[in-house]
């Protein structure tokens, strides 16, 4: 399926003045754009104050995410009439000579504008949920109303039943976001099926894995279109009360969302009788504190009402008795991103993007050994290759691509050969992933396959709640045969039981943390079989990752001469010249491996 | 028995921090890890007696509230340093090389995860991810995000916090 360009970034109608825009996520702010703002302020605040330098009123704006952090900071400059430009890697020296020729000149930087592959980058994607991210301002609810924010919702208070918003969004195909795909239409039917006094719509914000960024980009960039999402599923079940379960390792997000939640009930869209409709909804903010586990629902339902976050057995399920044992529904932030597009464009519309199975978009957080890491959204089945290549650029320092790891401790890695593989719920499952949250990082032919399945184990062992033993001494266990196996001491009957053990754990653990553990040690033993087998028989780790295996050896046929490791290494242990093969002197080396890691062409073992 | 003031073996906690934090919470419902949350922040830590008081005003046993706060690796039992560093070892971190960054933290400051620095300046811990992977590797000290940074980097950036102080 061809990836259409829908995403010219458009300036705001009316617009008059021209507009500067900082990217303000956590990458921009990372790379400097607090100060990147500041100074645009100052400078324009200074020129506009001297009349001769010209009348053009300028205005400042602060965004969210743009997607693409590893070029931050990113600044658009919009001259009303004329197309937006975008600079890339903008620095506090940069901004006086932006505003003086392009502010007032009308000559853009040429030097300093995003180069092909920023364009090729965003083009190459469907950003529908990511539509306002990184164009609007998030802590301006005006900005957000201005491109069509909370129509969905009056459109909803007075034209639709409840009945009519599930039907529509059983219609349009949505599928929950957060890991499972379960179909949020009929969710929400079964959460209005049962009546209380109190009734609660639950946003699970606490994106916990690692190489996983949605959410948060989502919530920092947009964050009235997750509350617009989520007041109309609490008009569709019929709930008293809200609230967003929130990491706390996200601060930007909470401090930008509770921002919202006030903005919101300011304008009538939250709070007591919303928009005349007799129907009220409160949204209150739950900061996590740090455990993976409570992104599983009955968990993350524990920890809200303070208590120690362990999943439970079901049924009763959490649409009969979640929150404080009443009926709760519990979506993720991207799945009620989806709701007000479905609402304002009809399920029909919606339901063209995708699949079969899985309708709409897709966020991805593209990271790892790729070029353009970034947030994306594209459409349900894209393939791999289209996400690593055309946007994503490729693989870095001439490097080959190994692997994409997708759906992070529960999900799988897919080599080389699935590269032209589809995208969506059903796909990824039958190959051994999983679309989990949507994190998607990209592995080099640097990378270990065996280090990387004992990394995500190490992960699940020590977020294991405990509360069930298959999983709390099963992903130990297996804990300890990988790492034995990345120390040279493995043995050719763990494969065997590694397997076995993923099966049990699999089927007898009480939540999915448990159920998904196995999913990495799985597909690399079904992917990448030869590795484990390298260091196992071999006592070889093909990669040198696997420091205990470490030989420090340079093969001839692939040195350069580049001298790139004589000069990087720190106790001179490596002798060569441009005429001569590089030699690893073993007495002097100290194994820091930096000599590999700088080594472009994989010659050193 | 007096509330505001409570004495332990070493050292005597003002307790008029926590009964604020309590004063705010105590219509909320299940306040208990916003409470926690709120009270570290005013301690840097949760000191025994502390914790000893917000179970006597919320009618809970301190195991209970013990048992909520080794559940999450947000609450910490011990004092900490001025400056937290936090090695993020997400995925796309550890793909490129969070390790490094790691040792850098120990060789240099010569604590290992978990500990504290003798002059109570840095705070080393690793954590699974802060959500920037985007621009890995990251470390975060305190709620400031270093993106993209080498080890040498790092030994900068550290530097820079070492000549700030307390």
């Amino acid at each position: 399926m061809p990836l259409e360009n829908k995403n010219k970034i458009k300036q705001p109608e009316n617009e008059t003045q021209p507009v500067v825009a900082v990217c303000l996520g956590t990458g921009g702010i990372a790379a400097g754009g607090d100060k990147v703002f500041k100074k645009f302020e100052d400078e324009i605040k200074k020129l506009t104050l001297d009349a001769s330098v010209g009348k053009r009123v300028c205005r400042t704006a602060k965004t969210g995410c743009r997607g693409l952090c590893a070029r931050d900071v990113l600044v658009d400059v919009t001259i009303p009439g004329l197309e937006t430009l975008t600079y890339e890697r903008v620095t506090v020296d940069m901004v006086p000579q932006i505003i003086e020729e392009h502010l007032i000149k009308n000559t853009p930087v040429n030097k300093w504008l995003a180069k092909e592959d920023y364009h090729k980058f965003h083009d190459s994607q469907q950003r529908l949920v990511l539509a306002n991210c990184g164009i609007i301002d998030p802590e301006n609810i005006d900005e957000y109303i201005v491109r069509g924010g909370y129509t969905a919702l009056k459109k909803v208070l007075e034209t639709m039943t409840q009945r009519d918003v599930i039907e529509e969004i059983k219609k349009s195909g949505l599928r929950g976001r957060g890991g499972g795909g379960f179909p949020t239409g009929e969710k929400w039917a079964s959460g209005a099926k049962y009546s209380a006094d109190e009734k609660f719509i639950l946003c699970n914000a606490d994106e916990g894995d690692p190489g996983a960024f949605m959410d948060r980009s989502l919530m920092e960039g947009d964050p009235h279109a997750v509350l617009e999402g989520m007041i109309i599923g609490g008009y569709a079940i019929d709930a008293t009360s809200g609230y967003v379960y929130i990491r706390a390792e996200y601060p930007l997000a909470v401090k930008r969302l509770r921002y919202a939640i006030q903005q919101a009930k300011e304008r009538g869209f939250l709070g007591k009788n919303i928009l005349q409709s007799n129907y009220s909804l409160d949204i209150f903010i739950k900061e996590g504190a740090g455990a993976f586990v409570c992104g599983e629902s009955t968990a993350l339902q524990y920890s809200i009402e303070g208590k120690r976050g362990m999943p439970r057995t079901r049924p009763p399920q959490s649409v009969e008795a979640g929150l404080w044992d009443k009926p709760t529904v519990l979506n993720n932030v991207e799945t009620f991103g989806n709701v007000p597009i479905i609402i304002n464009r009809g399920a029909d519309w919606y339901s063209k993007i995708g699949t079969e199975k899985s309708k709409g978009t897709k966020i991805f957080s593209l990271t790892g050994k790729v070029k353009n890491p970034g947030l994306i959204e594209v459409p349900m089945g894209a393939t791999i290759r289209q996400i690593v290549f055309d946007i994503g650029g490729g693989i870095p320092k001439k490097k080959k691509f190994k692997a994409v790891q997708i759906g992070g401790p529960s999900g799988g890695c897919l080599p080389e050969s699935l590269l032209d593989s589809p995208v969506d719920f059903e796909s990824l499952l039958s190959l051994g992933a999983m679309m989990g949250s949507g994190s998607f990082v990209v592995v080099d032919e640097s990378t270990c396959m065996v280090d990387l399945a004992r990394f995500f184990m190490n992960f699940c062992a020590s977020e294991s709640c405990g509360k069930c033993p298959p999983c709390r001494i099963g992903t130990t266990l297996m804990l300890d045969i990988l790492i034995r196996i990345t120390q040279g001491q493995g043995e050719e009957s763990d494969l065997e039981i590694l397997e076995q053990m993923s099966d049990e754990i699999k089927t007898m653990s009480l939540c999915g943390l448990g159920q998904s553990a196995p999913n990495p040690v799985k597909s690399t033993l079904r992917y990448f079989k030869d590795e484990y087998i390298a260091h196992i028989r071999d006592k070889t780790c093909p990669t040198a990752t696997c420091a205990a295996l470490h030989r420090y050896e340079v093969t001839s046929e692939k040195c350069t001469k580049c001298m790139a490791c004589v000069r990087k290494c720190p106790v001179k242990a490596i002798s060569g010249s441009t005429k001569e093969v590089a030699f690893i002197d073993k007495e002097k080396c100290i194994k820091c491996n930096l000599c590999y890691e700088k080594c472009n062409f994989m010659a050193i073992k | 028995m007096k509330m505001s003031e409570q004495s332990t073996n070493k050292e005597t906690v003002d307790l008029s921090k926590v009964e604020k934090v309590l004063e705010k919470y105590k219509d909320v419902r299940g306040a208990v890890i916003p409470i926690l949350q709120k009270t570290q922040a005013e301690y840097g830590f949760l000191p025994e007696p502390v914790i000893d008081y917000i179970a006597q005003s919320l009618n809970m046993s301190a195991e209970e509230i013990i048992g909520v706060t080794s559940f999450y690796a947000q609450f910490h039992l011990k004092p900490r340093g001025h400056h937290i560093i936090k090695v993020c070892c997400g995925t796309a971190c550890h793909v490129k090389n969070a390790k490094a960054l790691s040792s850098k933290v120990r060789e240099k400051l010569k604590i290992n995860i978990n500990e504290t620095t003798e002059d109570k300046l840095f705070t080393f811990e690793e954590v699974s991810c802060v959500g920037a992977c985007g621009i890995a590797p990251v470390v975060m000290i305190d709620e400031d995000v270093h993106g993209e940074i080498s080890p040498d980097k790092l030994n900068d950036v550290l530097d820079d916090y070492k000549k700030l102080g307390v």
